[in-house]
C-alpha cells in the first residue's frame, strides 16, 4: 500500500516537472515570435534615435508619426498599393475560376480519364522546364511587364487544386448528384447550383492561400515585369527597405545620425502599412487555417 | 426513349461522351495553363542543349550536346553553387523539419485552454509576412550598431563584440535558417496539432492505468501517432530540397556574404536572366531539377523500406 502511494507521488513529481517545463517552453516561444512583431509597432511611432540606443524596448517612447507622414506623401507606395489590389482581386478571382470547375471534374468518380489527367497535373509539382525557359515562353507570349502575365501567372495551383477535389470528393453526398442527374441535370448545373453552394468552405480556403501568394508575391513581378508602373507593393517596398539601405550605407551619402535615423522609421512604418490589412483580416480567416490543412492533408 | 431501351456499345459511348464533354470543358482552362507554362517550358528545357539563338527560338537553335552543362561542371560556380545550395537546404531541414513538430507536442501539452489559443494565434502570425519584409526585419534586427537582437547577443557573449553579422559569410546560413524557423514553424506546426487531435482518447486512458507519467505518454502515444504524417511531410520536403526559396536567399545576398548565399536558383537568375545566357541558364537550371526529381526518388524509396509509408 505504502509503496503504491509513493509511486504515485513520485509519478505526479515528474508530470508536475514536465507541466512546468512545457509553460516555460511555451512562454519562451511565445515571445521569441511575438517581441520582434511588438518591437515594429513601438519602433514605428517612437523617436529613432532613441529606438537606435537601445532605449525603446517595451513601450514607445517620445511618440511621432514622421514615418507615416513621409509614406503618404509617397506616391510610389500608393501606386504599388493600387497594382497590388489589382493582382490581388483579379488574380485570386481568376484562380477560383479556373481552380474550382477542374477540382470538380477531377472528382467525378465516374470520370474515367480522372487519373491521367491527375498526373497530368501533379506530374508538374516534381518537374519543371526551370526560369530560362518558363521566361521565354513568357516571352514569346508578348506578355513580359504587362500588368496580364502578374494576374494569370499560377492561375492553377496543383496542390490546391488537389485540396478541392478532396473537400469535394469526401463532403458533398453522392445521394445528391444522383437526384440531380435524375432531373436531368447537367455537370455545368450541378456544379454551379450544387456544388458551388456547399463548397463554401474550401473557396475560403483557396481565396486565403491565393490572395496570400498574390499579396507576398515579388518573385514573379521581378523576373516578368521591368516597368515601373506595374510594380506591385512587395517590388516598391524592396527599393525602399532593401535598395535604399544599400544605397545609403553604399553611398556614404548620409552623414549623421539623423538621415539614417529617420530612414529607419520609415522602414518600420512601411512595414506596418505593407502588412497591416493582412493582419486585419486575420483574425477572420483563422479558423479556416486548421481546416485547409486538413483538407489538404488527406491524400486521394 | 427507344433508343435507350437498346442501348448498345456506340449508344453508350455517346451519351457517356454527351455529359462528359462537359467535365472535359471544366477542366479546358485549367490543363490548357498547366500546358502553357509548365508543359512548354519543359520542352523549351532542350534549349540547355542548344546554341541560342534570337530568331530561332527554343527548338531551332544549333544542337551543342552537353556543352552548356561541361561549361557549368568546369565554372569554379559550380563547386560554389552546390555546397552553398546543399548546406543550406540540408541545414533547412535538419532544424526547420523537428522544430514544428517540437512546437506542436508542446501546444499539444498545455492544459490551459486561453494560453494555448494565444500562443497558437501568435504562432502563425509570421507565416503571412512577405519574404520582402521578413528580410527587411532581419536586415534592421541584426544591423551592425543598432539591430536590437545583434546587440542583445552581443550582450550575452553569444557574439564577439566587433562582428557584423550581416556581412559575414559564416553567420550567414544560422541566420537564414534559424529566421526561417521563426517564420514557418508556427504555421508548419498546424498539421502536426491537427494530427496530435485525432489520438483515441482511449489510448491515453490506457496509458494512466499502466501508470505512464505525461512524458511518457506523449512519447509512446503521441509521437508513434504522427509518425507517418512526419514521414509524407519528409518524404515532399526532400523532394523540394535543392529548391532553395530563391527569393529569400536572393534578397538576403550582399556582397560580402555572396561566397555563402550564390545558390544555384539565384545563380540561373543571374547568368540566365540578367546576363541573358539563356542556353547556361537553362542547363544549369535542368541539372537542379534533375538532382531534386533523384533526391525525391531516394527518399521515397528509403522511408517506404523503412516505415512503410511512401507517396509513389
Amino acid at each position: 500500500m505504502a509503496k503504491n502511494s509513493n509511486k504515485i507521488k513520485s509519478k505526479s513529481t515528474a508530470d508536475r516537472i514536465f507541466g512546468a517545463a512545457v509553460i516555460i517552453l511555451s512562454i519562451v516561444v511565445f515571445i521569441a515570435i511575438a517581441y520582434p512583431l511588438w518591437f515594429i509597432v513601438i519602433a514605428s511611432i517612437s523617436n529613432s534615435n532613441l529606438v537606435n540606443l537601445g532605449k525603446v524596448t517595451i513601450w514607445p517612447k517620445d511618440i511621432r508619426f514622421y514615418g507615416y507622414k513621409q509614406i503618404m506623401d509617397d506616391a510610389r507606395i500608393w501606386r504599388g498599393y493600387a497594382n497590388t489590389i489589382l493582382y490581388v482581386v483579379a488574380g485570386t478571382a481568376l484562380n477560383i475560376a479556373v481552380t474550382m470547375p477542374a477540382a470538380y471534374a477531377l472528382s467525378r468518380r465516374d470520370f474515367k480519364a480522372r487519373n491521367k489527367v491527375m498526373l497530368y497535373f501533379v506530374f508538374t509539382m516534381f518537374f519543371s522546364g526551370g526560369l530560362v525557359p518558363l521566361y521565354m515562353t513568357i516571352s514569346s507570349l508578348h506578355l513580359i511587364s504587362t500588368k496580364t502575365i502578374l494576374i494569370i501567372f499560377v492561375a492553377v495551383n496543383t496542390y490546391n487544386l488537389i485540396i478541392a477535389r478532396t473537400f469535394i470528393q469526401n463532403s458533398i453526398p453522392e445521394e445528391l448528384y444522383e437526384a440531380a442527374t435524375l432531373d436531368g441535370c447537367s455537370h455545368f448545373a450541378y456544379f454551379m447550383k450544387v456544388v458551388m453552394p456547399l463548397s463554401k468552405a474550401v473557396v475560403s480556403v483557396l481565396i486565403l492561400y491565393y490572395a496570400v501568394f498574390h499579396w507576398n508575391d515579388y518573385f514573379n513581378a521581378l523576373i516578368f515585369n521591368s516597368k515601373a508602373e506595374n510594380q506591385p507593393l512587395q517590388i516598391v517596398l524592396r527599393e525602399i527597405l532593401l535598395l535604399n539601405q544599400a544605397f545609403a550605407s553604399g553611398n556614404g551619402g548620409v552623414q549623421g545620425g539623423y538621415g539614417q535615423s529617420s530612414a529607419d522609421q520609415v522602414k518600420y512604418a512601411v512595414i506596418i502599412v505593407s502588412t497591416l490589412p493582412i493582419l486585419c483580416v486575420y483574425p477572420f480567416i483563422q479558423k479556416y487555417f486548421e481546416k485547409g490543412v486538413m483538407i489538404g492533408a488527406v491524400k486521394g | 426513349m427507344v433508343e435507350k431501351k437498346r442501348a448498345g456499345f456506340g449508344v453508350r459511348t455517346k451519351r457517356y461522351w454527351a455529359r462528359s464533354w462537359q467535365l472535359w470543358a471544366m477542366l479546358f482552362p485549367a490543363m490548357l495553363y498547366i500546358f502553357v507554362f509548365c508543359y512548354v517550358p519543359m520542352y523549351g528545357v532542350q534549349l540547355a542543349f542548344r546554341e541560342y539563338s534570337f530568331t530561332a527560338g527554343f527548338t531551332g537553335g544549333k544542337w551543342v550536346g552537353l556543352k552548356y552543362f561541361r561549361q557549368y561542371f568546369e565554372s569554379p560556380m559550380f563547386f560554389t553553387t552546390l555546397k552553398n545550395t546543399f548546406v543550406i537546404a540540408f541545414t533547412s531541414i535538419l532544424v526547420g523539419f523537428p522544430a514544428p513538430i517540437i512546437l506542436a507536442m508542446i501546444i499539444n501539452q498545455i492544459r490551459n485552454k486561453t494560453w494555448k489559443r494565444v500562443v497558437q494565434t501568435t504562432v502563425y502570425i509570421p507565416y503571412f509576412i512577405s519574404v520582402v519584409v521578413m528580410v527587411s526585419l532581419i536586415n534592421i534586427m541584426f544591423a551592425n550598431d543598432t539591430g536590437v537582437i545583434a546587440n542583445l547577443l552581443k550582450a550575452l557573449h553569444l557574439v564577439a563584440k566587433d562582428t557584423n553579422i550581416l556581412g559575414k559569410e559564416s553567420a550567414f546560413v544560422p541566420l537564414y535558417v534559424l529566421t526561417g524557423v521563426w517564420q514557418t514553424m508556427g504555421w508548419n506546426s498546424i498539421i502536426f496539432i491537427a494530427a496530435l487531435s485525432s489520438v483515441d482518447p482511449q489510448l491515453y486512458d490506457s496509458c494512466k492505468i499502466d501508470g505512464a507519467n505525461r512524458w511518457q505518454t506523449m512519447w509512446n502515444i503521441d509521437f508513434p501517432a504522427i509518425l507517418p504524417t512526419i514521414m509524407i511531410l519528409l518524404i515532399m520536403n526532400m523532394g523540394n530540397i535543392l529548391n532553395v526559396a530563391f527569393d529569400k536567399v536572393f534578397l538576403m545576398q550582399n556582397s560580402l556574404n555572396l561566397g555563402a548565399s550564390q545558390v544555384i536558383s539565384t545563380y540561373v537568375y543571374t547568368v540566365g536572366i540578367k546576363s541573358s545566357q539563356f542556353s547556361f541558364g537553362a542547363a544549369v537550371g535542368l541539372f537542379n531539377t534533375v538532382i531534386n526529381f533523384v533526391f525525391l526518388l531516394i527518399t521515397n524509396h528509403v522511408s517506404k523500406k523503412a516505415t512503410g509509408t511512401g507517396l509513389m
